[in-house]
């Protein structure tokens, strides 16, 4: 019994960070316990469910029982409703969170890890200074459950972290209030993101359109923290859905918070990880967390391992963690945020002249760093701004 | 003071995510501020994509 054990690795949370570090660690040869605190991995689904095609097939492969759709191009509308067609180099999915979720706990339970659902994690142990596993309720009894290493991956709440000391408070104007409704009954062109961008319909975000097949789209926008409090999330989407998809049904809805920051500058301490949202780990710019969420999980789960395999869950040994993040990812997080500073300050008017002009690039000659190059091209000011955040590129 | 709405919540955890002091317990279908710790900086009533907090007079006593 799971209640009476002691873990090498505790892992709080059952999301794709959660059950990816459990699945790795678990390769590793490590004991792992994985707590989530809803009656099912994988619902209810927090999320629009994008994910690229490069990034899932790092750790899974493509699987036509959790793709809904199959991406291959974009289109982004401006406030004036003139339009940006994009063709995807890399492919990309709209997933069946609620089948992906569940069969990356499977995995994680077949490499021997123990999951439990309904179990409600909150507080930590501390031996020495150093966290030592976790208490908490499970079908009303009290449990406390003692780990070598803990690993946060408790999403957007992120209270794991904040109990050990860590920072993990989202920023107001960083924090995207979400909702989303799957819609059907409705025609959309299966193989297209949309994204709209304007002040009007969700400042400081954009609302999206993500076809679930060829009638049927999870419909969305998230609000920046700064905006939110003069209107709420809902407001925006009932306006949208009114006014362009009346006769949809909703046979969906889910709301969340989205941290759309930089990396946490601190996500480890003694005996402790965090990964995924809990660590900030969304693409800032895109608000997509779901392959970054693994990527954390993944490295969490092998440093983990190798802690345990040491005899060292000192800060100092798991910072390996952190540098191994932002040696694949977590710098490029840096620039993405300035970029989404960057667009978030242009108002509906500079929105819409840039994409007027992108709107005269021939469609088969139009690429990302195409279309920016006529953006920067349009509006001087941000120059300074794109040339900074395309230094690297 | 800040209150819930009942019935309204749908448990998603933002309003967790952005409070400074960290009074909001939130389980699977369960949600409830703890008073003690609440500064009353309503940054949970601002952030709700759904409207569930309420910000109402507290009666004097």
């Amino acid at each position: 019994m799971w209640k009476q054990q002691k873990f090498d690795l505790i892992i709080v949370g059952g999301g794709p960070a959660g059950s990816t570090a459990a699945r790795f660690a678990a390769i590793g040869g490590i004991s792992v316990l994985l707590l989530e605190k809803d009656r099912d991995i994988g619902v209810p689904v927090r999320c629009g469910e994008a994910a690229s095609d490069e990034g899932l097939r790092i750790f899974v492969d493509p699987d036509t029982r959790w793709i809904k759709s199959v991406i291959t191009k974009l289109r982004l509308i401006s406030p004036s409703e003139h339009t940006i067609d994009i063709d995807l180099k890399q492919k990309g999915y709209i997933l069946d969170r609620r089948i992906f979720d569940y069969d990356l706990a499977q995995y994680a339970a077949d490499e021997g890890a123990q999951i439990v659902c309904k179990a409600y994690v909150d507080g930590l142990l501390f031996k020495d200074g150093k966290v030592a596993g976790v208490t908490g309720e499970h079908l009303g009894e009290r449990f406390e459950v003692e780990s070598d290493i803990v690993i946060g991956a408790d999403g957007v709440e992120s209270r794991v972290g904040r109990w050990a000391g860590l920072a993990t408070v989202v920023k107001m104007k960083d924090m995207e209030s979400a909702i989303q409704k799957t819609i059907a009954g409705i025609e959309v062109d299966e193989h297209r993101f949309d994204f709209y961008m304007s002040r009007e319909w969700a400042p400081g975000g954009y609302l999206w359109i993500f076809p679930k097949g060829p009638n049927a789209a999870n419909i969305g926008l998230g609000v920046s923290g700064k905006y939110s409090r003069f209107r709420s999330a809902q407001r925006y989407l009932d306006d949208f859905l009114a006014k362009t998809f009346p006769d949809g049904s909703v046979i969906s809805s889910t709301v969340g918070g989205v941290p759309c920051d930089k990396t946490l500058k601190k996500f480890v301490t003694d005996g402790l990880m965090l990964a995924g949202d809990s660590a900030h780990m969304v693409n800032p710019m895109t608000g997509g967390g779901i392959v970054p969420g693994m990527r954390g999980g993944m490295l969490a789960g092998e440093t983990a391992v190798e802690a345990i395999k040491a005899g060292d869950t000192s800060e100092k040994f798991l910072n390996r963690y952190p540098k191994a993040w932002h040696k694949i990812g977590g710098k490029n997080h840096e620039r993405f945020y300035s970029i989404k500073e960057a667009i978030f300050r242009l108002t509906d008017k500079e929105l819409d002249s840039i994409v007027a002009a992108v709107e005269k690039i021939s469609p088969d000659e139009r690429s990302i760093a195409k279309v920016f190059r006529k953006a920067v091209f349009k509006k001087p000011s941000l120059v300074v701004d794109v040339m900074k955040v395309f230094a690297g590129i | 003071m800040i209150e819930i709405k009942p019935n309204k919540c749908d448990f998603c955890g933002c309003c967790v995510g952005v409070c400074p002091v960290d009074c909001i317990d939130l389980k699977e279908a369960d949600i409830d501020i703890d008073y003690n710790v609440c500064i009353d900086c309503k940054l949970c009533l601002y952030i709700c994509p759904i409207e569930v907090f309420e910000d109402v007079e507290t009666a004097e006593i």
